[in-house]
């Protein structure tokens, strides 16, 4: 690139990488298990269909935080969505997932 | 980055490709170079002589010689892994692992006499496969490295995407005459896009064959953790027995293999023996894949002990479970047959393209003005580039050429090959530090086009006299020729071509910033 970037703007693309790697997996982990647990077919094929799928969540993410108007407004889209499956887990398993809060 | 979501994409493409482009471009060139792993293996093993057929009676024999060797030797590992001889490598291949951590020990016997296969010792095509996954590094740290930048590879792919406005006429592009750079884009967009499906499956197969190492949370979730009843539920392996904690015998496993070789009509492939010397010890016979694109072993298991048959696997998968054995099948192409392979083969040179293609491009597009003097980000990225993309080829020659100028008693002698390999890497890659980088780039190409073509001329000088199938050894190297002559035509290319700076001084205006870059 050839404009200099202020160190705003550097920040606000490393958050954006901290953002898409971690909250990326995060989401891609949560949609896994949730998926394992509710998806109307056996069990070792739920999970299957489930890990599968979590590649394409977790690029998907990775390109909705990319692509985001700004920094805070990715952030609120992936711990909305993060957020919602974590509550969505909470109520199918009965507690919070990977024992946070438990 | 206030810019619509194509500018965003195209931001998002350079860097991510840049930052994982030189880890890539190792992983698909020794991708590439896995599709002729057996072949690769075979000519780094002239001694091999190959057979026409294996007997019933040579796998049941085979299989009791393993075993007494393993006893002797082994006895107190907890599995023991027999592959069985096969018409192209009539050899008993054994491997032991005792604890966690500990590196598993490994044997070749010659199945005629029971004793160690009197062969040059090399780690073969097996080190290209490896390192395709986990880069000679410790396996977990490996595995996660090459699976993150696959990640990375993936949103770089859908990025690329859309950064195509024309993504059909980009088929039929290739600006050779304009300035350098456009010739650089049409490159990288014609082996990205003309291989495209290609590159799509392989990445994402890629990360499903190593899926539950980087994704459990699902097993997590639904099986507490334990991935033995997950794929044994998916029909993938047998039932794990567990140890009983008490001593018992193996029973003979030769009457196995043949209940064994009755049961299923593939070639029996190999032996894995889990507590060998407990009471509930296990024996399963791992047979080839049948015909089609699933990678789906067919497998019957017996009760070491008793020598009963506790379960036969062969076929009948669920449809997820179908869907995950086909995607890792169409990543390891073991279905391709020759003219299949060739153009998987051509696919991986595709994959290598883009990679390389993407990172000059990255480089071009930046070049100094003449008379600047590069900054360091600059320089850092022209390094590392020619270390990688001439690096790692000349690294390949040079491991070929090891393995036939080595000594032969030379202790050690696989480890030295792949240090030879990484040495060779170093050097070449020390070029990239020249303060002219096409001088750099020319000097480093023409470099690995002399590795090769001296593989070639040491293959004829010490091994023709144990070329058992010349013809065969002829091909293999003239495929090496041919890779020859292609770094030396680069070279050469390096060398004449003027084009940047007449196209740069006919257009005054620097070319318009383009999508990709």
């Amino acid at each position: 690139m050839t404009r200099p970037l202020t160190l705003n703007a550097r920040a606000a693309v490393a958050g954006r990488i901290v953002l898409a790697m971690g909250g990326g997996y995060a989401v891609a982990a949560l949609a896994t298990a949730f998926l394992s647990l509710t998806l109307p077919m056996p069990r070792a094929e739920a999970v299957t269909a489930a890990t599968l799928l979590s590649f394409p969540i977790m690029v998907a993410i990775v390109v909705v935080v990319f692509a985001a108007r700004s920094l805070g407004r990715a952030a609120a889209i992936v711990g909305a969505i993060g957020l919602g499956l974590g509550l969505a887990l909470r109520l199918v398993t009965g507690s919070f997932p990977f024992g946070f809060g438990s | 980055m206030k810019q619509g979501f194509r500018q965003s994409m195209a931001w998002l493409h350079t860097w991510s490709g840049l930052v994982v482009g030189w880890v890539l471009f190792a992983v698909f060139v020794t991708g590439t170079a896995t599709y002729y792993r057996a072949d690769i293996s075979r000519w780094m093993q002239p001694e091999l002589r190959r057979e026409a057929t294996v007997t019933p009676e040579t796998l049941a024999a085979s299989a009791d010689l393993a075993v007494a060797h393993l006893q002797a030797q082994a006895g107190a590992a907890r599995t023991w892994f027999i592959g069985l001889p096969t018409p192209e490598k009539p050899l008993v291949e054994l491997f032991w692992r005792t604890k966690p951590g500990a590196a598993p020990g490994h044997v070749l016997l010659d199945p005629r006499t029971g004793a160690p296969a009197a062969m040059r010792a090399t780690r073969g095509g097996d080190f290209f496969y490896r390192f395709h996954f986990e880069l000679n590094l410790p396996p977990l740290w490996g595995r996660w490295i090459v699976g993150l930048c696959a990640m990375v590879m993936l949103v770089a792919l859908v990025s690329g995407i859309v950064t195509h406005r024309r993504i059909f006429s980009d088929f039929f592009t290739l600006r050779r005459d304009k300035a350098a750079q456009r010739g650089w884009l049409d490159a990288h967009n014609v082996s990205g896009v003309l291989a495209l499906p290609f590159h799509l499956m392989i990445t994402y197969t890629g990360v499903v064959t190593l899926a539950l190492m980087y994704m459990p949370w699902g097993v997590t979730a639904a099986y507490k953790g334990d991935q033995f009843a997950f794929f044994a539920e998916t029909g993938q392996i047998t039932r794990n027995r567990p140890a009983a904690g008490q001593p018992g015998t193996l029973a003979p496993v030769g009457p196995m293999v043949r209940q064994a070789l009755a049961t299923i009509p593939e070639p029996l492939e190999r032996l894995t023996i889990a507590n060998p010397r407990d009471a509930n010890s296990t024996v399963v016979a791992v047979f080839e894949e049948p015909h089609g694109l699933s990678h789906e072993h067919p497998q019957v298991a017996f009760a070491g002990t008793s020598g009963d048959v506790v379960e036969v696997l062969s076929g009948g998968l669920q449809p997820a479970a179908k869907t995950f054995t086909t995607l890792v099948g169409l990543h390891e192409a073991h279905f391709a047959g020759a003219a299949l392979r060739v153009l998987f083969f051509l696919c991986g040179l595709m994959g290598c393209a883009m990679v390389a293609s993407g990172l000059v491009l990255w480089s071009v597009a930046r070049l100094p003005k003449s008379g600047a003097v590069p900054g360091f980000g600059w320089r850092l990225v022209h390094a590392l580039n020619l270390g990688t993309i001439a690096g790692l080829p000349g690294a390949v020659a040079a491991y070929f050429l090891a393995n036939r100028l080595l000594p032969l008693d030379l202790a050690g002698r696989a480890e030295w090959e792949v240090r030879v390999f990484f040495g060779t890497w170093i050097l070449v890659a020390g070029l990239g530090a020249w303060p002219a980088p096409r001088r750099a780039w020319r000097l480093s190409l023409a470099a690995v086009a002399a590795l090769f073509a001296a593989v070639v001329v040491a293959d004829a000088a010490t091994a023709r006299g144990l070329w058992d199938d010349p013809a065969w050894f002829l091909g293999f190297d003239a495929a090496l020729l041919a890779l020859a002559a292609g770094f030396a035509l680069i070279s050469h290319k390096i060398a004449r071509y003027a084009g940047p700076r007449r196209a740069r001084r006919a257009v005054p205006e620097p070319a318009p910033r383009m999508e990709a870059a």
